[in-house]
């Protein structure tokens, strides 16, 4: 190119900062025998019978497009699954759409939603796509950062304060990654109200409500007048352990699905045949093997929290999701200090809070989908690297009491 | 019986690895060490809990190998006790790893271990056949294992984590 290739790239495509998860990743993939914690998927492959169901379909023959929004049959079952788990009902016929992940959903959403110089609030800390998902979508995204002395919950306040008169909608992502709190009902009404008040719609990202351990996961589409302002967002990749499968889904009013399935089929057509089969047998016949994975994740996680406030790390107890985002304020180093040193000392990766948004600095995000093998080892290189640096743990009988959030 | 469910709890993380520290149980069961060590106590008074065993694939260390066969016994039944009588006698055997009794084509399904073919072909044709009520016996040797109670055979590189080292 005669003048470099900078004048072909977009502005907004310029612009987007590259998430801060690249570098590490860069890092921790150049070296050997890495235990990680920085990994946001489940550790289990996914259930056997689904993946056969897709084999099946593969053998049959199912290599042709579906409709648009997924097949009819899946459709249902999601339909199904939505009313009968979590109390919310959507028409299979127009109000649901099979997306390539939650993160198209998501995507979609914005798309349908956002004109040029609309603003999004994006409660943070925050997985890392929401924010340029909005940008690429024409939208400003707009941190509204909650507090760790809340348990990273966003108050209405908090909300209130960030409300403009460009304010459109909200993402809430409920139980949260990167820090793993879940809003319950009571806390989600309250926030509703300022959502009404202000006439804002919510786009919900449920990937985690199969991941809920000590209360039943509330959606807000079921709070009393949100139904018509949400676009709820959820998918097969966490709770059925399908991450690789990129298989997710939307609901919403059919006014919104209307829009978002036309930006749908000009951009993806839809998702994958064979592999919408094998969501069909997973949202069938898999209850048991998902409450067995939700179990084994708890326990986990009342370990990893318990071992990590012993070791000094002041930690809540987060209630879902498969992440823990303790402070290592205690340390003196910064996030990214912490990851940095911790992975070329002792070499487990977790990720530094700072990507997940300003208000992440001075946290880590750690990953419990690992063995309770790999979790003990990891703890114990981290309680030494954690004591290289002065930090001394807590008296054992003294923090017994894990506190329920 | 009825257990509570944080004794349930208990037995589901012992399940997966009795070796696991009474700390770290007491801490992803949300209970105090003094409870795990007095709940595994019942529970191993009340035969809920039966033995420790280790599962070890004998077939990758050289020299140790078992031979395993499958036997199909059909039996005469005796009048006031069934099957019981001549299933305890079977079971008495050290070479017996288990026993079963079935519904279909036969009665009795035996599992026996042995150092050599030999040894197992000795055992059916002296001590099994020979026994008073035992009708008929088929014999079939096990070839290879694949899965054992529940926990699949692998090779050393199986259970690698192909996930990406970090990812959001």
């Amino acid at each position: 190119m005669k003048n470099g290739y900078s004048r072909y790239i977009s502005k907004t495509a310029k612009e987007l900062q590259p998430s801060g998860i690249r570098k590490f990743f860069d890092l921790a993939a150049s070296m050997d025998d890495v235990i990680s914690l920085g990994v946001g998927e489940p550790d289990f492959t996914t259930p056997w019978n689904i993946r056969e169901a897709a084999i099946l379909s593969l053998e049959q023959g199912y290599t042709s497009y579906t409709a648009n929004a997924g097949l009819l049959e899946l459709r249902q079952e999601i339909s199904f699954y939505l009313g009968s788990r979590f109390g919310v009902d959507y028409d299979p016929i127009n109000q649901i759409i099979v997306t390539i992940g939650a993160s198209q959903a998501i995507d979609l959403a914005f798309r349908a939603i956002l004109d040029q110089g609309d603003e999004v609030l994006i409660v943070e800390p925050a997985f890392v796509s929401y924010a340029p998902l909005v940008s690429i979508a024409g939208g400003n995204p707009i941190a509204v950062a909650t507090s760790p002395d809340n348990g990273f919950k966003v108050t209405s306040e908090q909300i209130e304060k960030a409300i403009t008169e460009k304010t459109k909608a909200i993402l809430l992502c409920s139980p949260n990654n990167p820090t793993g709190s879940t809003l319950t009902k009571a806390e989600l009404t309250e926030i509703a109200t300022v959502i009404k008040k202000h006439d804002l719609l919510v786009v919900s990202d449920e990937i985690y409500a199969e991941l809920s351990y000590d209360e039943a996961f509330a959606s807000v589409a079921s709070i009393e007048g949100m139904y018509e302002r949400t676009i709820l967002i959820n998918g097969f990749s966490k709770g059925f352990a399908m991450t690789g499968w990129r298989l997710g889904f939307l609901a919403a009013p059919k006014e919104f699905v209307e829009v978002m399935l036309k930006i749908h089929q000009y951009t993806t057509m839809c998702a994958p045949h064979m592999l919408q089969h094998g969501a069909i047998e997973a949202l069938r016949n898999t209850y048991h093997e998902v409450e067995s994975m939700r179990n084994s994740y708890r326990r986990r996680r009342n370990y990893v929290v318990q071992t990590l406030n012993q070791i000094g790390l002041d930690c809540h107890t987060p209630g879902g999701a498969f992440y823990v985002f303790p402070s290592i304020r205690a340390t003196g180093l910064s996030s990214e200090q912490f990851a940095e040193e911790l992975l070329i000392q002792e070499k487990v990766a977790v990720v530094p809070g700072h990507v997940f948004g300003e208000s992440g600095e001075g946290y880590i995000r750690c990953s419990y989908a690992a063995s309770m093998s790999q979790l003990q080892e990891a703890l114990k290189r981290i309680q030494r690297f954690v004591e290289s640096r002065g930090v001394v743990a807590v008296n054992h009988s003294e923090n017994f009491k894990v506190t329920q959030e | 019986m009825q257990l509570t469910s944080e004794e349930v709890e208990i037995l589901k993380i012992i399940e997966e690895n009795h070796k696991i520290s009474v700390e770290t149980i007491a801490s992803m069961a949300l209970c105090s060490e003094e409870t795990v060590r007095t709940t595994i106590e019942k529970l191993e008074q009340e035969k809920i809990i039966i033995s420790y065993p280790t599962l070890i694939d004998w077939s990758k260390v050289e020299g140790q190998e078992n031979v395993i066969a499958m036997i199909d016994v059909k039996v005469t039944p005796k009048r006031g006790v069934g099957f019981d009588e001549v299933a305890g006698r079977i079971s008495r055997f050290p070479e017996v790893s288990s026993l079963y009794l079935m519904s279909g084509a036969y009665d009795l399904s035996i599992t026996v271990e042995g150092k050599t073919m030999n040894q197992i072909a000795a055992f059916v044709s002296e001590k099994l056949s020979t026994i008073e009520n035992v009708m008929s016996t088929t014999t079939h040797f096990m070839l290879k294992k694949y899965k054992h109670d529940g926990v699949n055979f692998r090779g050393a590189n199986d259970d690698k984590d192909r996930r990406m080292v970090v990812s959001p």
